[in-house]
Parts: structure tokens; sequence; C-alpha cells
């Protein structure tokens, strides 16, 4: 990216400045280096954001931010529905409620040592992961409504997990304001055989390390320890949301010119808030937010099935499940005013700070836990919410250590078998049905993810708690 | 046909797909073979199952947007992949043949699962000396 065209509010701080026709300033977080590197789309991107209306205060980059369509992936805007503000299908995405789950193990790593590889075996057949995969659930209309309305609170009333699991689930598992109305049955019946699957690309189930911790309060209520074996589960809505997307970016594109939106770049289609479509989508997306939280509840009953088979003494705890593809409704403190607003949040994680009504009693003073994922051979992050982080980025921070590399180019540079060897020499278990896919997912495709939640940190955006370094990958 | 008149280009988080042809309808069907590559060789897919597929849009670009929503949904709700097409399009709307099998996940391989096709980088045109062009970025 080009730094000329910015300002610098600090060593950490970028800014777009807001010129006609730009509403608002667009802000980038990230040092030097990582804005130089960052794709020039990046700025357009962010730039075409901040001339939607009805913004409230400037729109965001994460320093994992990376050109996406529409929105640059790691994106923030909130919009105030009262002026004019507007909710995008497109600031969400196709993945809706994307997000990572979190699952203490209750073992320290030396007791997978010998059993790591068959482990592995037994996670890779008994969750669904890759193109073509189905799960064991199939869903009728009736039971399609009850998990859309229902979320997680849903899957837990159908056996897979249990009632403590939603304390530590954002929106305690279930999103109010779903409307399984408002999702096409084109869209259901891609979900019909879709519960309880990974899915592919970037989405994961891993087993981790903790192979370093950074707050040792903060870790302590969260519950790690170094060495602790936890898991983490990448996925979001399937089938399910890909289709909510797809009708409704199309829809609100069709009826822009109707609500006198210009609209920068097609791939920001959206609507009023308080538009009839508006609305309608509001109530569709919160049901894909619910079909990802009952995803993410299935796929935790399936690891707790394994895990009991190998070790009977094994609790699989939550620690957290938090989103990063999502709008939500949040009060946030813009200019000295509390306003209610539509948070829309693509490729980055919300980080509410210690004292928000929002989160469990046991997490309300360290503040929320902020799962960072990272590739399959760096690592990943358990970062914490601060106070800070409000107004500095609404309450957000990054999402994962953000691709580097395209597809393509990492399919030419990497050998799957060659980045499977690789991470088994580390001590790395990779279950994958792809060996393309895995070359897709090469660890240096993707940033330096470090980095990233160094400099996420040094903004204030959140704070360092815990690094975790993958044992075994189940990768779609 | 795979007669290789498409690429894929890069894109940071996703992957592009871009064709050329000397019809709107050739232009469709090398799109279509270049959303199939993405999963698996397209030459591995044997079309021995026929879905018939209709779209009618505004505008070619949505039009092709709306072509590779309606193939995604048809891989996706029927769990299989299509290695052969034939496209008809009247105006904006396109009266579609798509061939292919069930997935073969030992055979194809399959890689990615495709999200849906998006409108950043959208284009269908024509240039001066009558050949189509068409690009368009998929999320995976």
């Amino acid at each position: 990216m080009d730094l000329n065209r910015l300002e610098q509010d600090s060593e950490i701080r970028w800014r777009i400045p807001a010129r006609t026709p730009m509403n608002v300033p667009g802000i980038l977080y990230g040092d030097r280096e990582q804005i130089l590197q960052m794709d020039d789309k990046v700025y357009e991107q962010l730039r075409n954001v901040t001339m939607l209306p009805g913004l409230a205060g400037p729109v965001y980059a994460m320093p994992d931010a990376h050109w996406g369509y529409g929105f640059p992936i790691g994106g923030v805007a909130a919009f105030d529905a009262d002026t004019g503000g507007v909710v995008s299908a497109g600031g969400v995405g196709f993945d809706i409620s994307c997000g990572v789950r979190m699952l203490h193990t209750g073992m320290q790593s030396a007791a997978i040592e010998k059993v790591g590889p068959a482990l592995a075996d037994c996670l890779y057949a008994d969750i669904p992961v890759g193109v073509g995969s189905e799960g064991s659930i199939s869903l009728d209309d009736a039971s399609m409504h009850a998990m859309l309305e229902g979320g997680a609170r849903w899957a837990v009333e159908q056996g897979y997990g249990t009632a403590d699991d939603l304390d530590r689930t954002e929106e305690r598992g279930c999103i109010a304001g779903a409307d399984p109305g408002a999702v096409s049955e084109r869209a259901k019946k891609r979900q019909r055989r879709e519960m309880g699957t990974l899915g592919s690309g970037n989405h994961y189930l891993e087993v981790q390390r903790v192979a370093e911790i950074f707050d040792p309060a903060i870790a302590a209520v969260y519950g790690l320890a170094i060495d602790d074996l936890v898991i983490s589960i990448h996925c979001g809505s399937r089938g399910l949301g890909h289709q909510i997307g797809t009708d409704y970016l199309r829809e609100m594109l069709l009826a822009a010119g109707e609500f006198g939106i210009t609209l920068p770049d097609r791939e920001l289609a959206c609507a009023p808030i308080h538009s009839e479509l508006g609305q309608r989508y509001m109530g569709a997306m919160r049901a894909g937010m619910n079909c990802a939280l009952a995803n993410r509840q299935i796929i935790t009953h399936l690891t707790r099935g394994v895990f009991l088979a190998f070790f009977p003494q094994a609790q699989l705890s939550m620690l957290y499940d938090v989103s990063h593809n999502i709008c939500k409704v949040e009060t946030h403190v813009v200019d000295g005013v509390a306003r209610k607003l539509h948070v829309h949040r693509k490729g980055a994680t919300r980080a509410f700070g210690p004292g928000n009504a929002d989160l469990d009693e046991s997490l309300r003073d360290a503040g929320q836990p902020v799962l960072i994922g990272g590739s399959m051979g760096t690592g990943s992050y358990v970062l914490a919410g601060t106070s800070e982080s409000e107004q500095r980025a609404l309450s957000s921070a990054c999402h994962g250590a953000g691709r580097a590399m395209s597809r393509r180019k990492a399919r030419k540079e990497y050998g799957g078998r060659q980045v499977v060897d690789e991470l088994a020499r580390r001590g790395i278990v990779v279950r994958s049905p792809s060996l393309r896919g895995i070359a897709e997912e090469a660890p240096l495709a993707y940033k330096d993810v470090n980095r990233v939640v160094d400099n996420a940190a040094l903004a204030g955006l959140a704070r360092k708690v815990a690094r975790l370094q993958p044992v075994i990958c189940i990768k779609g | 046909m795979h007669s290789r008149n498409w690429e894929h280009f890069e894109h940071d988080a996703d992957i592009g797909l871009r064709a050329t042809a000397a019809s709107r309808e050739r232009l469709f069907e090398a799109m279509a073979e270049a959303l199939t590559a993405l999963i698996t060789d397209p030459g591995t897919v044997r079309p021995i199952e026929s879905v018939p597929i209709q779209c009618e849009a505004p505008d070619d670009a949505l039009l092709l947007t709306d072509w590779l929503n309606a193939l995604v949904y048809e891989m996706a709700t029927r769990r299989m992949l299509f290695g052969d097409w034939r496209v008809s399009i009247e105006n904006h709307a396109l009266d579609a043949i798509a061939k292919g099998e069930p997935v073969d996940r030992a055979r194809h391989r399959p890689v990615v699962e495709v999200k849906g096709a998006t409108y950043t980088a959208l284009s269908v045109s024509q240039d001066s000396k009558g050949t189509w062009h068409g690009q368009c970025i998929v999320d995976v």
C-alpha cells in the first residue's frame, strides 16, 4: 500500500483522511512494514466502505487486513439506523458467523504423545470434513426451523452438549431476532445434511498445546496453563450461510437504486436498517448465526465422543466461542454519545473489555476471550478484550494471520505432501482429504501471526494471554 | 470441451476465474469449467447425470454470477461435480444443461468447497474483435 496516501497517527495507526465522497475517515492498524505489504485493494476497499450512508465514526482495518470482496477482510464498520445507516450482506459475507470455539481438555500434552496419530485418525473419521462430506443429522422442516431459532441452545436440547457450554458461547448460544421465514428454501435445502460438518478451505479442528503464557492472571481466569492441551474449532454456518449471503447480496444489489444508495462496489450491496429488506436480512443473518453456533456445538459433541474413547477422564469444557463474520447490534460511545449501532465485523473478532455486561460473570473481570486462528504450522493465540478497544476500534481485534499469498501461488510453491511431511517432522499430525488443499493452506502462505497479534496488542485492541502450538490438525 | 480458455487469477483471500471465448455461451461454459477446476481436474468428472439450470438477470455480469451460483448450489445439494456444460442464452436468460457425477472423494480428491460467486472484479464484455471476456472472484 502506498503510504503517501495515508496520514500517520502513531507508530501503529494510519489514517485515510475523510475527503469527498468519503463520509468518515478510514483507520488502519499495523506497523509500517505491515501497511506497506498490504495490497492497494485494501486501501480501495476500506475507502469504499467509508462512502456508505449512516456510518458512526471511522471504518477500521485490523492488522491482518487483506483484499476481500466489498469489505476488506479485517474490516470493521458501524452504522446508525436512525441516521440512514445500512446493513450490508457484503459486509458480513458468505460465511455468516464463521468463528472459533475453544475447548479445554483437562490434560497436558504428554498425555497424547503416544496416541497422537490414532487420535488424529479417529477425529478425522468422526468429524465430517471436506467437499462432499455429510453429517449424520438430517433436519426435517420442523427441526430446521427450531435449529435456526435456537442455535447452540437447540443443539444442547437435542443432546449435543451441556447447558454449561452455553454460558461460554457468544449470545449464550442463541441470538435473538432470528427469522427462519426470511431464509430461502434453497438455503435450508443446502443445509439439510450439513449439520456438524467442518467444511473446507481454511476451516479446521486442531488439538493445540499452550506454548507460552503472557498474562498469567487472565490465563488463570481462562483456565490456561503452560503445556495444557486445548481444542480449537474454526468453521461457520456452512451451506445455509453461503446461500443466505448469495440470496441477499443479489436482492440488495438490485434494490440499492430504489433506496437511493450509490454503491462504490457492487459487493457492498446493502439496505437501510429500517427498511423491510434490511430487517429481513437481519432476521436471516441471525438465523445463519444460530446455524453456525449449532454447528460448532455439534462438532464439540463429536469431538468429546472421540476424546472420551481415548481418555475416559477427559473433560472437554468450553473456554469460549466467538464469531468473526457478523453484524451485531451493540451500544458504543462515539464522540461522547452512547449509540445503538449495527457493527459489521468481517474477518474481525469482537473484543469486549472487562466489565461488559454481555459477558458471563466468570469472564467479566478479565474481559472477553478473543480467539485468533493462525496457520497449520505457526500457531494460534488467545487474547483478552481491553477497555480501550472500544474507542480504538469499536471493541474489535484481528481474527487470524491473514493470507500473505494467494491459493494459486501457494499451490505452485508448495506440494501438499511436502507440507504434511515438514509438519510431521515438527510433531504436527495433519489429516485432510486433499493434498492440494493442504498446499493451498501451507503455513508460509499466511502472514506472521505473531506480528499481527503483537501489533493488535500494541494498538490496544486486545491483550496477549497465551500462544498455542498445533499438535493435531484436521483440515477441510 | 476442456479447451483451457480459462485461468485462475490471484486474489489475497480467495481466487479469481477468468475466461475468453468466441461467444457469450462458450464464455459461460469456460467459466463453469474454471469453477470446477478449483475443486478437481474437470477431466476426471464423467458426464453421466444431467442437471437443467435456468437463470435470468438484468445484465450479463449478474447473469454470470447467477450461473456460477446456480452451479455452486447444485453441486452442494446434489453432492455432485460437473465436467460438461451446454449453455444457451437469449437476451439475459440462460438455459443450460450441466453434466457430471456424484463426488467420489477417492477419485476426484476435491480440494475446496466454493461458498459463492462475488460481485468483486466482476465483468462480462465483448472486445472490438468480437471476443468475449469474463471474470469473477469466488469465495472459497
